[in-house]
């Protein structure tokens, strides 16, 4: 049964699609010899990668004494680009769990890039945290397993060890939503296949699946349970991320609004991150009738509303540090705006508070290069916001002889490079193997959000009436 | 689905739109005939209902491996944090409750997320590389199929044949 949408509801699908045709138009990507562009993307993002794994080898192999870190700046980029790929790796659960619960249509045709990104995203950030231990074979210490040392056990009132357990529950249950989310289009690749292997692959990984009425109804529960338990994790995750500082004593991080602060932030970095990799693959693989304008600005509002909370955020802190009283606290601030990591501050501020406030006007948020441009923006203001708080909360310490500047060796920004070539590489790949948009889930959205279906609509309906 | 893949005891009414499908079911329903099971490319809302199925038990067993989740994870805490190895950490009892929300809430969403796709998966007898019984290769992409079996019901071929077509079938198939 197909939902009431309003008439004046712009469609989400546009061109007049037929059911076989979005088949057609998806499955193309996966069953077509790779494009030249896509060759190229490819390539090149596999040279990244490689340069990129390099740095991140001789950062393990020689320790993070390669990373420009020194006793007062004792967190820089590492956090910063785990905080920041963590952010980015939200946007994909909010959209497909938090917009399924309000039941938000548009979210059918993006949200499994989006997942797909956010589980790269959560692997990028994944990297630093490995790295930035400095013994990355040991990573296993931060689990609560026995061994030989009492059982000498993890600390579970540390943030740290919550942000463990938080980030590895979130990436399994991405995965696992993406994957289920993934299996009924399997199917429909496996019932397309010409050749032995993708007949094997996609027959394998599609568990036999039949799409019988019962499934089906299963399956829906299934995906509802998921998106509801989803959410309040996806909000977790960045919680808990921001209690990692939240619950230090260092001035500028001992800050109860962060919680909240860095949730809107992970969403609107996250949704940034969504809506450049959207724009490309939209051209790419000329998905415009399903990524329509509708659906960039859908985007660029939800862009505006939660860049406008960080705006907000930003204000607030600077208000309570100075209502505090607390003069380190307030120094803190004022260094942060006004010392010598000025620029970064005002970066911050240009990037995520002002730039976005552009998309009030509606000709400005449905221009596609302009949404391009901006949505880095957004993602250049979100790293700097996460270099202020950690880098000049830091380099100015209690003791004014212990005062310290951070500069990046090529190690710090070869490992930042080394996440955009493992980020790259994974996306591309996905976008080749799989199903960029998940085609069941638009078919079932397509009668009244398709240009196509709203006269049959009306024929179904009167005779389901009488 | 044990038997489908002997042969020629199957109708199956082809639809191309899930309205008519879900008013086919009830029609053809109203002249008596039992039906296995409707395919489709995409969930009808309301189609299980139509067809009788009872409604899953899902969110139950969903809600089980959640209680799982947080015994576990408060089980494990407890055991390390006071019995095994106690430790005076920031001055706090052995037993800091609040400390351990976060890790329980996560161990909860763990076990409900892990738990409940398994046991879907049980439940529809859906596993990695197990082969498919596909009664029409066009389910999964554009075709609504129903499927009716002639030896659960009384009806001729025949008669099912034709209220099959009544009810708006494209295409009526013998598998």
């Amino acid at each position: 049964m197909s939902h009431v949408v309003s008439p004046i509801r712009e469609k989400l699908v546009t061109g007049g699609k037929s059911y076989h045709d979005v088949t057609h138009d998806i499955c193309k990507q996966v069953e077509g010899e790779p494009t030249k562009e896509w060759k190229w993307a490819f390539g090149i993002s596999c040279v990244v990668f490689a340069y990129g794994a390099y740095c991140l080898f001789y950062t393990w192999w020689q320790g993070i004494g390669v990373w420009g870190l020194n006793k007062t700046v004792g967190w820089a980029w590492d956090i910063t680009n785990f905080v920041w790929w963590v952010g980015i790796g939200h946007a994909g659960t909010l959209i497909s769990a938090v917009l399924l619960l309000f039941r938000q249509k548009w979210r059918t045709s993006i949200n499994r890039s989006a997942e797909a990104m956010t589980i790269f995203a959560v692997l990028c950030a994944a990297s630093f945290i490995l790295a930035h231990m400095g013994r990355p074979w040991l990573a296993h210490w931060a689990l609560p397993l026995p061994n030989t040392y009492g059982s000498l056990w993890v600390n579970f009132n540390s943030p740290l060890v919550w942000d463990v357990f938080a980030i590895s529950t979130y990436l399994s249950v991405s995965l696992l939503f993406w994957y289920m989310g993934l299996v009924p289009d399997l199917a429909t690749i496996r019932d397309r296949a010409t050749t032995k292997a993708s007949k094997f692959w996609y027959g394998f990984f599609s568990l036999g699946w039949t799409g019988s009425a019962k499934t089906w109804a299963r399956y829906e529960y299934m995906s509802l349970i998921l998106a509801g338990i989803s959410t309040p994790l996806v909000l977790s995750v960045h919680t808990i991320v921001s209690m990692d500082f939240a619950t230090s004593v260092i001035p500028g991080w001992h800050t109860t609004i962060f919680p909240p602060y860095f949730v809107a932030g992970a969403i609107f970095s996250g949704f940034a991150m969504v809506q450049t990799l959207l724009l490309i693959t939209r051209v790419v693989f000329h998905l415009e009738d399903y990524i329509t304008i509708e659906h960039i600005e859908m985007m660029n509002i939800v862009i505006t509303i939660t860049g406008s909370i960080v705006g907000i955020a930003y204000l607030t802190e600077f208000f309570m540090a100075w209502y505090s009283g607390v003069e380190y606290e307030s120094y803190a601030f004022i260094n942060r705006a006004t010392g010598p990591y000025w620029w970064a501050y005002w970066m911050m501020m240009t990037c995520n508070v002002i730039s976005p406030q552009l998309f009030w006007a509606k000709s400005i948020r449905t221009n596609l290069l302009v949404s391009f441009f901006l949505s880095i923006v957004v993602n250049v203001g979100m790293w700097f916001e996460r270099f202020v708080i950690i880098v000049t909360s830091l380099h100015r310490d209690y003791i004014p002889s212990s005062w310290a500047m951070f500069s990046p060796t090529m190690y710090d920004i070869g490992d930042y490079i080394f996440s955009f070539g493992l980020f790259f590489t994974l996306f591309f790949l996905f976008a080749k193997f799989l199903p960029v948009v998940n085609m069941a889930e638009v078919k079932a959205v397509m009668k009244g959000v398709s240009t196509n279906y709203t006269a049959k609509k009306a024929k179904a309906s009167i005779k389901t009436d009488e | 689905m044990k038997t489908m893949s002997s042969t020629n005891n199957y109708i199956l009414g082809v639809y191309d739109d899930e309205d008519e499908v879900l008013h086919a079911v009830s029609e053809v329903k109203s002249k008596g005939i039992k039906i296995e099971e409707v395919y489709t490319p995409f969930p009808i809302h309301g189609l299980d209902t139509a067809l009788g199925h009872p409604r899953t038990r899902l969110p139950i067993a969903a809600f089980m491996f959640g209680c799982l989740g947080l015994v576990c994870a408060q089980a494990l805490i407890n055991y390390t944090m006071v019995f095994d190895w106690p430790m005076i950490i920031g001055g706090k009892d052995f037993f800091a409750l609040p400390d351990w929300i976060p890790i329980t809430f996560e161990g909860t969403v763990l076990f409900t997320a892990f738990g409940l796709v398994t046991t879907f998966c049980i439940s529809n007898d859906l596993y990695p590389g197990k082969k498919p019984e596909i009664l029409d290769i066009r389910i999964t992409d554009d075709r609504f199929v129903m499927a009716i079996n002639v030896d659960k019901n009384k009806k001729s071929a025949a008669d099912i044949k034709k209220a099959l077509k009544d009810s708006g079938a494209v295409e009526v198939n013998v598998k």
